[in-house]
C-alpha cells in the first residue's frame, strides 16, 4: 500500500477554519520558516480510508490469538482507554499549579499505593517511559547506593544466561561489567555458579522470576540472601509479573528494587512503540535516590524523564487495578498460569516442552527433534501459524533452548480458543511430517511472507526515501 | 557438515589451526549452520590478550547473538577485519574465514580432534 505522503495531493485538505475575526499579525521574520512543512494534504475521506487500510494490514489482540511469549499480549479493557481519554486527564499541563491538578496527583498516589502493595516495595516513581528505561533507572539506584557508601569496588552485575537481552544491556549502559552465569538444567539459577560469581566486586543481581522459561525459581530466598550476604543488591525485572501479581511479592522474595511494565501487565496496548511506563519501585533505604518530579531538586536525585512520565498510562493502570480489585488481580495471574499449563498439556502430545514441569504464565517448546526428523524449524512452524490467523509465538528465545517457541496465552483467552490453538498445533505437527516443503514456504495466505531479514540487517534502509 | 582433520575444535564450536607457534581461530561449519546467516561480528583489537574459555567478541545472526569463546590464551597478533564488512564469509567458508591469530600461547581449553568433535556435534543435534 502507499504511504500517506504518496497519497498527498497539493491543495487538498479537510480543515474548515472559521473566518478570522481579529486583526491578522505575523511572527517576526527570524521566527518564520522559509518553506511550508512537508505534511500530507488529504481529504477526510482519504485519510479515513488510509488508516482503515493500515488497520486491515496489522494484527493485534483485537484480531485474534497472540501468544507472543514474554510479551503478555493480553486484552486491554476499553474502560481503561475511556478513563485515560477524560478531558481532566488529557487537558492537564505538567506546569499547572498543584491546586489545579489534585485529581492527577490522586491518580499517581493511589497507583503508587496499590503497586507498592502488589510488589512489596515502599516507594515508586512513574518517570521511566518503558521497561528497559525502568531497568536503567533501577540499576542506577543500585549504583547510587554503592556510590553513596563510597563502595567504589562494586563494578559487576550478575545476569543469568536466560535473561532478557535488555538486562545485560542495562547493566552495561549503567557502567557495570556484566557477569553471565549459566542456568541449571531446569532453567533456574545455578546456586553454585552464583556463589562462584559473588564477591566484594558484586554490585547486584538482575533476575526475572518466574524466569524466561516460565519457571518459578524456588530457590529465590536463598538467591537473594546470597547476594545480600556478598554486599550486593537484588533487582527484579518485572517482565513476568503477570504470573504472580497479587499472589507473591518480589519485595518478600528479597528484592530491593523492581520495575513494572505498566503497559504490559496493567493494560495499555503495547508493542507499537509506546507510550509505555516502566514504574520503578524500591525498598525504603533506596527511596532517597528515586527520581521523583523534574521540578524537585535534591542531592543524589536522578531524573530520567520530564515530570511524572507518561501519565495517561498510569491512569490506565489505575483503572485496571480498580476494575479488577483485590480479588481480581490475583485471579488474573492464576488464570494466566492455568491457561499456559492447559495449553502446554494439550500440545505436549506432539511438540515437546523444553522443561517438562508445571509452568507459570508461559512455556517453551523445543523443536530440535522435529527439525532433525523433518527439517521443519521453529521459524517454519511460526510462519505456518500465520496462515491460521494466529500471531506466531516468540521464536529462538530464550537462547538456552535451541529451536525454541515460547507461548504465553495470557488470562484473557477462553478454553475454546486454547482448544482451537492446540488443534492447529496438532495439524502442523502432522503436516511437518507429511509435507515439510509446504511448511518451509509458509505463510501462503499472508500479505508479506518471508521478509529478507539478512538483507534488512546487513543493509538497512532506514529512510522512506532520500529527501 | 564439514570437519577438517587438520584442525582442533573447542566445545564452544571454535576451530584452531596451528601455524608454527601461532594459533589461527575461527568458528566451525556446525557453528555457522546453527547460527544461520551472520549479519554482524564484533572483533577484538590487534594486541589484546585473550584467555582460554573467555569471550573475545561476538557474532550476530538473524536468530541470535553469540559470544565467541577463545580456545587459547595468548596475545592477538592479527584480526581478520575483512569480516566486519563481509560477515557472510563466516557462512560461506567457515574454515577459510579465520577470525583472529594468537601468539605467545600459554594455555588452551580442552580441544577435540575432528572425529571427537563430530561426535560431540552429533550429540548436540
Amino acid at each position: 500500500m502507499k504511504l500517506i505522503f504518496e497519497k498527498s495531493v497539493p491543495g487538498r485538505g479537510c480543515s474548515l477554519l472559521p473566518a478570522c475575526d481579529v486583526e491578522e499579525t505575523s511572527l517576526p521574520e527570524n521566527l518564520r520558516r522559509a518553506t511550508a512543512p512537508a505534511l500530507p494534504e488529504m481529504s477526510e475521506t482519504d485519510i479515513s480510508r488510509h488508516y482503515t487500510e493500515l488497520c486491515h494490514n496489522t494484527y493485534g489482540v483485537n484480531c485474534g490469538f497472540y501468544p507472543l511469549g514474554s510479551c503478555t499480549m493480553k486484552y486491554n479493557p476499553r474502560i481503561d482507554e475511556e478513563m485515560a481519554a477524560l478531558p481532566g486527564f488529557t487537558g492537564v499541563h505538567p506546569l499547572a499549579p498543584a491546586h489545579a491538578t489534585m485529581g492527577c496527583q490522586e491518580v499517581l498516589n493511589l497507583t503508587k499505593k496499590y503497586l507498592c502493595e502488589i510488589t512489596g516495595m515502599d516507594d515508586m516513581t512513574f518517570q521511566p517511559a518503558a521497561g528497559a528505561h525502568g531497568e536503567f533507572t533501577g540499576v542506577l539506584l543500585i549504583k547510587q547506593y554503592h556510590d553513596a557508601r563510597g563502595d567504589a569496588k562494586r563494578k559487576k552485575i550478575i545476569v543469568p544466561d536466560s535473561a532478557h537481552g535488555t538486562n545485560p544491556a542495562t547493566a552495561a549502559m549503567c557502567g557495570f561489567e556484566v557477569v553471565n552465569i549459566a542456568s541449571s538444567p531446569d532453567g533456574c539459577v545455578d546456586l553454585e555458579a552464583l556463589k562462584a560469581a559473588l564477591n566484594d566486586e558484586t554490585a547486584g543481581l538482575m533476575l526475572t522470576n518466574p524466569n524466561t522459561v516460565g519457571v518459578f525459581d524456588e530457590n529465590i530466598l536463598e538467591i537473594t540472601h546470597l547476594v545480600h550476604e556478598a554486599g550486593g543488591l537484588c533487582y527484579y525485572d518485572g517482565a513476568n509479573l503477570n504470573a504472580i501479581m497479587g499472589v507473591v511479592r518480589p519485595g518478600d522474595m528479597g528484592f530491593d528494587c523492581i520495575h513494572v511494565n505498566l503497559h504490559k501487565t496493567f493494560a495499555t496496548p503495547h508493542g507499537g512503540g509506546g507510550p509505555g511506563a516502566g514504574a520503578v519501585g524500591c525498598k525504603g533505604f533506596l527511596a532517597k535516590f528515586l527520581p521523583q518530579s523534574a521540578s524537585m531538586q535534591g542531592d543524589g536525585h536522578i531524573q530520567v524523564r520530564g515530570f511524572a512520565g507518561n501519565f495517561l498510562v498510569v491512569v490506565k493502570a489505575l483503572t485496571y487495578l480498580m476494575t479488577l480489585g483485590r480479588e481480581g488481580i490475583p485471579e488474573a495471574a492464576q488464570n494466566a498460569v492455568l491457561n499456559a499449563n492447559y495449553l502446554m498439556q494439550k500440545i505436549r502430545n506432539t511438540f515437546q516442552p523444553a522443561f517438562d514441569r508445571t509452568c507459570m504464565h508461559e512455556f517453551v517448546l523445543n523443536l530440535e527433534q522435529l527439525k532433525k526428523d523433518t527439517g521443519v524449524s521453529a521459524l517454519d512452524v511460526a510462519k505456518s501459524l500465520i496462515d491460521y490467523g494466529m500471531h506466531p509465538p516468540t521464536m529462538y528465545f530464550p537462547l538456552i533452548v535451541h529451536e525454541a517457541l515460547m507461548l504465553e496465552p495470557t488470562e484473557t483467552e477462553s478454553k475454546d480458543t486454547l482448544d482451537w490453538v492446540a488443534e492447529v498445533f496438532r495439524k502442523l505437527y502432522e503436516l511437518a511430517h507429511e509435507d515439510p516443503e509446504f511448511m518451509r514456504a509458509a505463510p501462503h495466505n499472508a500479505r508479506i511472507g518471508r521478509p529478507d531479514e539478512v538483507r534488512a540487517a546487513r543493509n538497512p534502509v532506514l529512510r522512506w526515501r532520500n529527501v | 557438515m564439514n570437519y577438517p582433520v587438520d584442525l582442533k575444535y573447542s566445545k564452544s564450536h571454535e576451530w584452531v589451526k596451528m601455524d608454527g607457534d601461532v594459533a589461527v581461530i575461527g568458528i566451525s561449519d556446525f557453528a555457522q549452520n546453527a547460527l544461520g546467516d551472520v549479519v554482524f561480528v564484533n572483533l577484538p583489537q590487534d594486541g589484546d590478550s585473550v584467555s582460554a574459555g573467555e569471550s573475545f567478541g561476538d557474532v550476530e545472526s538473524v536468530k541470535t547473538v553469540s559470544d565467541l569463546i577463545s580456545p587459547v590464551s595468548g596475545t592477538i597478533c592479527q584480526v581478520n577485519e575483512a569480516l566486519l564488512d563481509a560477515p557472510e564469509k563466516l557462512n560461506q567458508d567457515a574454515y577459510g574465514a579465520w577470525i583472529m591469530k594468537v601468539k605467545n600461547l600459554d594455555g588452551e581449553e580442552e580441544l577435540l580432534d575432528a572425529a571427537a568433535y563430530e561426535a560431540f556435534c552429533a550429540q548436540e543435534g
